[in-house]
């Protein structure tokens, strides 16, 4: 409730004053949705560098990383982030997935106990955000628990979300699947690995965050 | 065997969050799928998953958790009103919640219309297998 309360404050000073504020923006999602790719492709866009690695094997990303002061302009208006890659949020992490993927016995345990770590940390980070990208995978089904507990916690929170569908450029893609199943928010699809779309997105994040 | 077990939500009606999850989760930990009849709030969700990562070791893998909302399904305004009302007089009474061990569960698969529970393959210990090597 205080957030919330805060939030309009800020909202309503910001408009008033026309400050120009940076916005902090969290990257959102399950295991290997694409949320670093995108992560990179934005910080290649505006500050020509990368944010973090990227990786086949799910829980790369295991600490939340934050990115400053990225300023992002679009028709005659700019918005300054600061930037948020969270790790992705699951609610099972078996270290013998990781052994399947050929990492060492050692390695894959301390992936996996990173990994636990980095849910924690990506949760508690919710309520410092004040817009959130939530980034799915496009081949896979939208209807998985994580992805309604990430998106409700959100709306308990009073966060505007933007729901970016990722990897369109594989066949299996279905858009239409993830609009379907989250019909009060706006998805776009894109990916961010082929840099396809990413005009669409950038215009849907000025929406929200304008 | 797989071990279902219902809980009426009498049973955490009057506990606190952090409650709640501790029955919930320590259920899960005990090889038990539970059904829970009505529904964590967003928040409690969020951290029964940061409860879940704490516990996470060699043995405890995490858990699978769906829930059915009623409002699923609901399009038309009269549906809305309906259940906008029921929201209103039971709260998170409504709806039905799924938690099992990721040993046991594989996968809770739902779509709007159905939800679908999948086990895992018990892992098989050496001496059942060389009990089937016998037999043949």
């Amino acid at each position: 409730m205080i957030n919330i309360f805060k939030r309009f404050v800020d909202k309503v000073i910001n408009s008033l004053f026309r400050r120009k504020r940076n916005v902090k923006l969290g990257l959102y999602g399950p295991p290997n949705g694409g949320k670093t790719t995108l992560a990179n492709k934005i910080c290649q866009d505006w500050l020509g560098e990368d944010m973090g690695s990227v990786s086949q094997i799910a829980h790369e990303t295991r600490e939340v990383k934050v990115k400053d002061k990225i300023v992002i302009k679009r028709d005659n208006k700019e918005l300054t982030f600061k930037i948020a890659d969270t790790p992705g949020i699951a609610t099972r992490i078996d270290y013998e997935d990781f052994l399947k993927k050929g990492l060492k016995e050692d390695v894959a345990k301390d992936r996996a106990r990173e990994a636990t770590k980095g849910v924690i940390e990506a949760i508690k980070w919710l309520d410092e955000m004040d817009i959130v990208v939530v980034v799915l995978d496009s081949t896979k089904d939208p209807y998985s628990q994580v992805n309604i507990t990430i998106i409700g916690n959100l709306a308990a929170r009073d966060i505007p979300v933007l729901i970016v569908a990722n990897k369109t450029d594989l066949k299996r893609s279905n858009l239409k699947k993830i609009q379907a199943a989250f019909p009060q928010y706006e998805v776009v699809g894109i990916s961010a690995k082929y840099n396809e779309n990413m005009d669409k997105f950038y215009e849907a994040l000025f929406a929200i965050a304008g | 065997m797989i071990t279902m077990q219902f809980m009426p939500y009498s049973e955490i009606e009057k506990m606190d969050s952090s409650s709640r999850i501790k029955k919930i989760l320590g259920m899960a930990k005990k090889d038990k799928i539970v059904l829970l009849q009505g529904r964590l709030t967003k928040k409690e969700e969020g951290e029964l998953i940061m409860k879940t990562m704490e516990e996470i070791d060699e043995k405890f893998h995490g858990i699978e958790l769906s829930i059915i909302y009623p409002e699923n399904g609901a399009n038309g305004i009269v549906s809305k009103m309906k259940n906008g009302f029921a929201n209103f007089m039971l709260g998170e009474r409504q709806g039905l919640t799924i938690v099992g061990p990721a040993s046991i569960v594989k996968e809770i698969k739902k779509n709007p219309r159905m939800i679908q529970l999948l086990t895992n393959e018990p892992k098989r210990t050496k001496k059942a297998k060389a009990k089937t090597k016998k037999r043949r």
